[in-house]
This record gives C-alpha cells, structure tokens and sequence, in this order.
C-alpha cells in the first residue's frame, strides 16, 4: 500500500511538472497569440478587431506570470484550454474531445490487437522454435520495417485505387451524421479496416520477436523443465510455467505504448486524413495553433501518465517479486 | 532386493559427442543408489535421459530403461505423461530456479494434484498441500507464499514435499542441497531419508559431494568421464575404493568420522568431450596409469559380490 501511495505522489509531481512546462513553454516563444493571428490572416484585421482579440485571449491586462499561472490552472480545472486558432471560435478542449474518441478507437483498438496477436505468435514460435512459424519473422520483419506512410499509400493505391474494395480516407462517409446507426458504425468500421489494418502489420513484429526470445530464454529455465517432469500437459507447461514469465517484459512495454496512441499515429492519420488527434496536431502545428498545440501535448502527457500507471499496477499483479510486503 | 529400475547399456549424445557410454545400473525397491562424479562426469545427464527429459540437442542412440516392465524410452509422450511424478519424481539442483517465481508454491504443488488425481475436489487438494508441507516441516500458512519469499532450505523443502505428493515409487534428487550451507544439507536429507522410511520409495541420489553421498546411500556408482568407474555399497567404497578415481574422490573430502587422514586433490581436470583419450577415460590423471590404459578402455567386471570396478591395476592385482 505505501509502495502505491509513494508511486501515486511520484506520479502527482510529475504532472505538475508537464502542466507547469506545458504553461510556460509558450510564453518562452517570441511574439504573442494575437501576433501570429495576425500573419494568419495576412494582416486582414483592423485595429478594432485586434483589440478585441486581446480582450478575448485575456492579454489587454499587463499580469504577472505568477497571477497568470494561477489562472492557468483555474481555466484547467473548468477545463477551459482556450480558443483554437485553426477551428476558430471553438474551444481547444471541444476540438480534442471530438477528435479523442477517433484516436482511442483505431489506435487503441489495433494497438491492443498487434500486442495480443504478437505475442500469442510469438508465444508459439518461441515453443516450437525451428518450426515454420521462425520463418514469419523475416517477413513480418519486412513488414515492419517499411516507413509507414509508404506502407499506406501502398495499401490505399492497391485496396481503393486498382481494387476499390474500401474508402481511401476519413472516419465515415461524407453525408453521415455521427450517431449510434448501423449505417454509421458499418462506415466507421468501413473506414477504419485500412488504416487498422496497416497498423497491425507493421507493428505486430516488434512483439512476436520480443516475445519469441524471452520465451526461448525462459524454455531453459529450471521450473520448465520441473513442469515437464510433472507431467502437466504441454499447454499447461507452455502458459502457466513459460509463457507467464516471459510475458513480464513484453506487459511494460505494451502499457507504455498505450501511452503513445494518443499522440503516436500522426502518419496513419495524415495517410488517411483520419479525424484523430494526430491529424488535429498536424493541422494545428501548421498554423501555428498555439492553444491547440498545447491542449493536444497536455492530453499526451496525461496518457504517457496514465500508461505509466498502467505498467505499474500490471507488474505489480502479474510479477509478486515486484511485490513488497508491509 | 527386487529392482525398480534397471537401466541397461544407456548411452547419451549431444550432437556428435557421446555424454554417457553404455551405462547400466540398477536401482532396488526402497534403496538409496548414490551417483557422484565432478561436474561433466555424465552424472545428470544419465539420469534425464533415463526419465526422458534430455533436452535437444541431446539424444539417446541407444539403451533401455525398464520401468514396472515398461521400457521408459519407447513409451509415448502420452503415456510418459501419466508415469512422470506419480512413479518418477524429481528434486532438483538449485532450489532457486526450480519452482515458477509467479506462482504461488501451493498453486504449484496443486498443479500436480489436478493433473494426476483429477477426482480430488479442490478443498482436498488443499488439504493435501497443507498435509505434504507439514510433512517436510514448513508452517502450513506458507501454502500461499510464493518462491522468493521463502530461504533457500524452505525453497528445497517445497520440492521434496512437491515430489512426495503423489507418493512416488522413485525419487530422483540431483544435487538437491549443492546451494545451501552444511548444516541445512544434512537437516533436509535426514528428514528425506526418514521419510523414505516411512513411505517406502526408492532414491537416485546424484552429488558430487561424496561425503554427504557415502553417509546417505546404501549403494554408490562413481561416474567419470560419461562412465560408471566403480559399483559398490557405501560402507565398502568408503572403507576400501577400488578405483585410483573413487580413491581420489574420498581423499578430496574431509571424513566426517574415523581417524584422520590428509586431504588430497585428484590432478589435472575432468577430460574434454572433444577430446577424449584413448583408453581408460581417467589414464592421464592416474597415479598407478600402466602401459595398457591409454590403449584400451578396462571393463566395468565383477571382483566381489555386489562390487565392479572398471581399472586395468585393479585386474592386474586380484
């Protein structure tokens, strides 16, 4: 219990440290929000409407840094991130919650089938080793090592182009409303089998190999060959006594990549001009969407935490020597 | 003294080495059978081989191993699994690898009682856990603990309580106390050797501690270079080795009773696989080598009741 409670503060201060960084960053940056409004709109405003954005960025009052950063973190706490420049007037933290479920669904979805996938291939190929699952690896191998928008131009010119079987780009078809339809879903799902499916194919290598060498590791351990001298079935053998054990490092680097699907499929996105959180990045990053930016980089921070949190608890439940007592 | 196990003209390869060459031994109901050798000797190997759990690249081209008038290396893998534990169990060296770090030892000891008596509800299980721990002399509520929570010796005491569960005819204890201090070793395998007594099953027990093997054995076999040397009981080897390399062995050891006698190391190092030499396997390393050990390998003869030795001096001077 106090182990958790000393991880929980740890895991406290280093929020505060990312949200204190995230607040300053900005305002270590030469110009202000209204400056770079300004270059946006190629100096189309008059005065009057320059004004007025002062007023609406709150930067007509001469603060101090300190009253500014206590404000920061009142707004944060209404969950107030402030106004998106590229999707003018609307909030920072309306444009994230939209655009969040998009990620959380492909991303997340198709992170959790490559590390479930993976390892189970792994699990096997490592048992069996020198069987024909080893030569998946150099192929999978291949797979991954092609540079990802390349593998995903490859697919969308193959499966909508020459062949088309499925849509090339979006969430949904256009024309759809967003609601709980089996029109709507079908498309969702429609849409989402390209770009799912490219990101199981180049990421599903890394965890069938890892997973494969910690098990080749493990086989040689003594309480295998005990299992085996017990005469347990070789299914038992294989996951109670292997595969549970080599699946204690694969477990912490798959809750830290849940981390990074916030934030980590800027290039799926992009290729597909998927309505994610990588895609809004990208258009805020090129407009110089400070507040976007900043909103966006606050939710990534949040989930690399959180993942961390993940891993943690995970290791702690699935590895008792992580465990201290008292 | 009928045999439980008779291992005949076992041999052993990893890939083109040959580990064991044509070993047979014997292993009476309720005997203690001592297996000793320094590390390499084949000692271990012999004994995976003959309850099949050599793993690649290790093979056996050749030999037998009856078993309750099965031979052990022709049966199925299926058939195998139903023999493993209940008729053969094994102790194994270094306590500390041989239980699964995360799962609990009562999980671990269940294990084997939902495989090999599946009629058993899982409360008699349990009890069965808790009856086998007490038997070895460990606080039931450890049933629950996992492996490094517990000292090495209790770590032991768990595999020879595992080993006992389904009452085996054969327990087979490699180095079981090589990781834990002197007084330890002899707490736990007096305990074994009372509870042999008491249950009846019978002991292959390998060790290159020839001291500890001597005081516990009723019959000893000394290994060297993948072959048995000497055959003997235990009071007669420890009185009388035969065997320039049995001799050795003991005078490496400090005796534990009797007068004193000086300590002396065997010279040179155990042979190399790759390059075996000619002959007798240990001529280079013999204090009383002859012309004709490094020409041709000695026999493993008969020289008294219940005795063989494999020495070209000890032929020459019967």
């Amino acid at each position: 219990m106090t182990f958790l409670l000393r991880r929980a503060s740890f895991y406290l201060i280093t929020l505060w440290a990312a949200i204190t960084a995230n607040f300053l960053l900005p305002r270590l940056l030469p110009g202000d929000p209204v400056q770079a409004m300004i270059t946006k709109l190629g100096g189309r405003l008059n005065s009057d409407a320059m004004a007025s954005l002062y007023i609406l960025f709150g930067l007509d009052e001469k603060k101090s840094i300190w009253e500014q950063y206590v404000d920061y973190w009142g707004a944060l706490l209404r969950g107030d991130l402030g106004l998106s420049f590229t999707f003018f007037p609307t909030p920072v933290a309306d444009v994230l919650s939209q655009s969040l479920p998009w990620t959380l669904g492909l991303i997340g979805v198709t992170t959790i089938i490559a590390f479930l996938l993976g390892t189970l291939i792994g699990v096997y190929a490592g048992w069996k080793r020198g069987s024909w699952m080893d030569t998946l690896i150099p192929v999978t191998t291949f797979l991954s090592s092609i540079p990802y928008f390349w593998l995903g131009l490859i697919v969308i010119s193959v499966f909508s182009v020459t062949f088309p079987l499925l849509p090339a780009s979006g969430g949904y078809a256009a024309g759809l409303v967003p609601e709980w339809s089996g029109e709507f879903v079908g498309s969702v799902l429609e849409h989402a089998v390209l770009p799912g499916i490219t990101i199981v194919v180049s990421s599903v290598a890394g965890w069938i190999l890892g997973m494969r060498n910690m098990m080749v590791t493990v086989t040689a351990e003594d309480y295998v060959l005990v299992a085996r001298a017990k005469g347990l079935s070789e299914k038992r053998i294989m996951f109670a006594y292997a595969a549970r054990n080599a699946v204690l490092p694969s477990i912490s680097g798959f809750a830290l990549s849940l981390g990074f699907i916030v934030g980590g499929a800027l290039l799926v996105e992009m290729v597909f001009s998927y309505p994610g959180l990588g895609y809004v990045l990208f258009q805020g990053i090129g407009a110089k969407d400070y507040p976007l930016m900043q909103g966006v980089f606050l939710v990534i921070t949040l989930a690399v935490l959180v993942a961390n949190l993940l891993a943690d608890v995970g290791y702690l439940l699935l590895d008792p020597r992580t465990r201290r007592e008292g | 003294m009928s045999p439980v196990l008779e291992i005949r003209d076992l041999s052993v390869d990893y890939g083109s080495l040959r580990a064991v060459h044509n070993v047979s031994l014997t292993l009476g109901a309720g005997e203690v059978l001592g297996l000793a050798g320094e590390s390499g000797s084949g000692k271990s190997t012999l004994a995976y081989a003959a309850t099949r759990l050599l793993q690649p690249p290790g093979r056996v081209p050749s030999g037998e191993v009856r078993f309750k008038g099965h031979d052990l290396l022709a049966l199925t893998e299926k058939q195998l699994q139903v023999l493993r534990w209940s008729e053969i169990a094994i102790v194994f060296q270094g306590a500390m690898n041989a239980l699964n770090p995360v799962i609990s030892v009562g999980a671990q000891i269940d294990d084997v009682l939902r495989t090999h008596r599946p009629a058993l509800t899982r409360r008699e299980r349990a009890d069965r856990g808790r009856e086998l721990l007490s038997l070895v002399g460990i606080p039931i509520d450890r049933l629950s603990a996992y492996p490094h929570q517990l000292s090495g010796g209790m770590r032991q005491r768990v595999m020879i309580a595992m080993a006992l569960a389904l009452e085996p005819e054969i327990v087979i204890m490699d180095e079981p106390t090589t990781a834990l201090d002197v007084v330890v070793q002899r707490q736990i395998l007096g305990q074994m050797m009372r509870l042999r007594e008491t249950l009846g099953f019978s002991v292959i027990f390998i060790t290159h501690d020839i001291s500890l093997l001597v005081e516990f054995s009723d019959r000893v076999a000394i290994m060297y270079g993948g072959r048995v040397v000497e055959e003997a009981p235990a009071a007669e080897i420890y009185r009388a080795a035969k065997h320039p390399y049995s001799q050795g062995l003991l005078g490496s050891f400090p005796a534990l009773r009797g007068p004193r006698r000086e300590l002396r190391g065997i010279p040179g190092s155990p042979p190399d696989l790759r390059s075996m030499p000619t002959g007798c396997p240990f001529h280079p390393r013999c204090p009383q080598a002859m012309d004709v050990c490094g020409e041709r390998m000695p026999s493993l003869d008969s020289v008294e009741e219940r005795r063989r030795v494999a020495c070209w001096w000890e032929e020459a001077h019967v």
